[in-house]
């Protein structure tokens, strides 16, 4: 469907689209920039009182233990952070990361090539997936809730029918578990062994935040949330742009499902159900509105720290499991709550 | 401001739980066990018999485990964190051995013993593996089977997945044991529900469709016994039901006739010997490589014995 023109150059209409954009954004930055603030400051509150609360807490060994546990969640986050902030949803992100997993293992364990194919397999193939959700939203207009269930459930039969429902195991490519478990950087400083999937997961979020911020493709994903019509009617190509933030964000998914594959030496089939409340959860907490049109991926992955340090620090101090769920369902309750209470303060 | 001066009393009461948690703890030899699930209720059977071997022996005991056994990832963060509290001893039941042999590394390296519990794990690191030997105890279900159907016909199996372990060897103790012993009985179908008992009812229906003929299903979890009474219960077809573990819906269909009997395990005793094992590693006693917490068959006739309904639960 060609979008309905005005009767302007393309030159104008690329320019208000921007400009409706960006003064969209800078009205919105104020109230974002407060909630980031906000929610770096439940992170810090958090960290004192676990390190209070247990003198284990707050060791070397269980601070790397927190980066590590948050580096998958936090990549799945950044990539739900894109379409959320269209006004999008995509359930199919854990799934996808099991397929991508999947994909290296076929690569890698079953074809036998070197790791960079398995690498660039797993991104691959989660671009294309995203390709085919975005097409399905943008070009068939399902609703993104529908196309993405539809997808989380066809991803997650692909994987087990592909795997044969058994682990694929990446012991045949002894250099894979370089990815999530050695650390890089513990061999530069010995006194930092922050394993290598948590330095993903920071080169990504500062990709994915030049990405949203200083590129077209970002102020598209803003406008797209704020007000698809009016983004529509003042020229943008709307259905392509959408399709463009689902590829890129099962390119991430296809990231996340290295980091978990190489983290566990192996491709899980049944895994990744559930993950992508999680990574929707941290979106949240970090600030990115569900209606879309506003979001950071700074609050992303905040977000993603609030939830792995709380449910570290609960089971650190022994808290019973069944209380454990119950916080930390309040817990993203209150971070939205205080959102609203926030926009509310503002308007 | 109300608001802020409630948030700073919650704070407090807050901090000072957390005081109080951490002040409890103290030097007491404290055991995390970190499992496979949480919510079954064969969980909660291991962490009650855990919990009885604490107070029993004097140490302190946490129990753990992912929502779903797919949760492979969440079980090691479960288990890194349990480390990190520096525990005496470990009990560990891993839903794939392999990924988590870093972390058992780490276990053996700060000299923490491992006791596996439930599942064996693929490496020398734990001391003892307290687990049923579920071959054995499909196999049982097997002989069950053939003795009330006459030693020959058609059966099917339910079972909850085909990638645990339980799973496989249940399956491949109740198919091998008809194959060898039974010549006249044909396992026509084994087919999985996940353990959930809607699933595991709709594939009890399309099984006992296809096969109009069949004298007898065993369902190899608590899930898939509920699933193939209920499936049989919805099509009123009259068959043999050997169910496996115990539950209230299998303990009811076993009373009202609907199941012919189940196979439990101890899951009581899997929790109780696990804390027991590793306070005897503790004590430098030494441990066989496995130990079988047992299994036995239970029907209308022995179901209130008390050394079965001991190992039973709701």
């Amino acid at each position: 469907m060609e979008p309905p023109t005005l009767p302007l150059s393309a030159d104008a209409k690329r320019d208000a689209a921007q400009r409706a954009a960006a003064a969209l954004r800078s009205r919105l930055f104020a109230s974002a920039a407060r909630q980031k603030l906000l929610a770096f400051a439940s992170l810090i509150v958090l960290l004192v009182f676990f390190s209070l609360a247990s003198p284990n807490f707050l060791q070397a060994d269980n601070l790397v233990s927190i980066l590590q546990a948050t580096a998958v969640n936090g990549v799945l986050a950044i990539a739900s952070t894109f379409v959320i902030i269209t006004g999008g949803i995509d359930l199919s992100v854990g799934t996808l990361m099991t397929f991508c997993a999947v994909m290296a293992g076929v690569f890698l364990t079953y074809l036998g090539l070197p790791l960079p194919f398995g690498i660039f397999a797993a991104i691959l193939f989660g671009a294309l997936v995203g390709l085919s959700s975005g097409t399905l939203i943008a070009k068939l207009k399902i609703p993104p809730f529908i196309a993405t269930l539809g997808m989380m459930m066809l991803l997650k039969g692909l994987s087990l029918v592909i795997s044969g429902t058994k682990p694929i195991y990446f012991t045949d490519t002894p250099n894979f578990s370089v990815i999530s478990q050695d650390s890089l950087l513990g061999e530069l400083i010995p006194s930092l062994p922050i394993p290598n999937a948590v330095l993903i997961l920071f080169l990504v979020a500062m990709a994915a935040s030049v990405v949203l911020n200083k590129t077209s493709l970002g102020r598209y994903t803003f406008a797209l949330g704020s007000n698809e019509e009016a983004a529509r009617l003042s020229g943008v190509n709307v259905d392509l742009w959408k399709i463009v933030v689902y590829t890129v964000s099962g390119g991430i998914c296809g990231i996340a499902g290295l980091l978990i594959a190489s983290r566990l030496n192996s491709a899980q089939p049944a895994l990744g159900q559930g993950y992508e409340l999680d990574a929707i959860a941290a979106v949240v907490i970090g600030g990115t509105s569900l209606s879309g049109g506003t979001g950071t991926v700074l609050g992303t992955i905040i977000g993603a720290f609030i939830m792995s340090v709380l449910i570290n620090g609960l089971r650190i101090m022994s808290v019973a499991q069944e209380w454990q769920t119950v916080v930390t369902g309040a817990i993203i309750i209150l971070a939205v709550y205080t959102d609203i209470l926030r926009r509310r303060a503002s308007s | 401001m109300s608001k802020r001066r409630l948030l700073k009393i919650a704070l407090g009461i807050a901090v000072g739980w957390g005081f109080a948690a951490a002040a409890m703890a103290q030097q007491q030899t404290y055991i995390p066990l970190i499992s496979k699930g949480f919510q079954h209720q064969f969980w909660q059977a291991v962490k009650s018999g855990a919990e009885k071997a604490a107070k029993d022996l004097n140490v302190r005991v946490t129990f753990e485990g992912p929502e779903t056994e797919a949760m492979v990832d969440k079980q090691i963060d479960m288990l890194s964190a349990a480390l990190a509290k520096k525990p005496q001893a470990i009990g560990f039941a891993a839903l794939d051995s392999k990924a988590a042999i870093p972390l058992l590394k780490k276990a053996q390296a700060d000299k923490i013993p491992v006791v596996a519990f439930d599942s064996g794990v693929d490496s020398d690191i734990p001391l003892t593996t307290a687990t049923t030997d579920n071959k054995a105890a499909a196999a049982l279900a097997a002989d069950k089977m053939a003795e009330l159907i006459g030693k020959e016909g058609d059966v099917a199996v339910v079972a909850h997945d085909q990638t645990s372990r339980t799973g496989i060897d249940r399956v491949d103790g109740f198919v091998g044991r008809m194959k060898e012993a039974y010549p006249k009985i044909k396992v026509v179908s084994v087919q999985y529900g996940g353990g959930d008992h809607l699933k595991s009812t709709e594939v009890t229906k399309s099984i006992l469709q296809g096969n109009p003929n069949l004298k007898g299903m065993f369902g190899a979890n608590e899930g898939s016994a509920i699933g193939v009474v209920n499936g049989a219960r919805e099509m009123k077809r009259k068959l043999v039901i050997i169910g496996y573990d115990s539950g209230k819906q299998q303990k009811d269909a076993i009373m009202s006739g609907a199941m012919a009997g189940a196979i439990t395990q101890n899951p009581v005793g899997i929790g109780y010997k696990t804390v027991e094992a590793a306070v005897k590693a503790l004590k430098g006693e030494k441990l066989p490589k496995v130990i079988d917490t047992g299994f036995y068959w239970y029907d209308k006739s022995n179901i209130s014995d008390p050394k079965i309904a001991a190992v039973l639960y709701d």
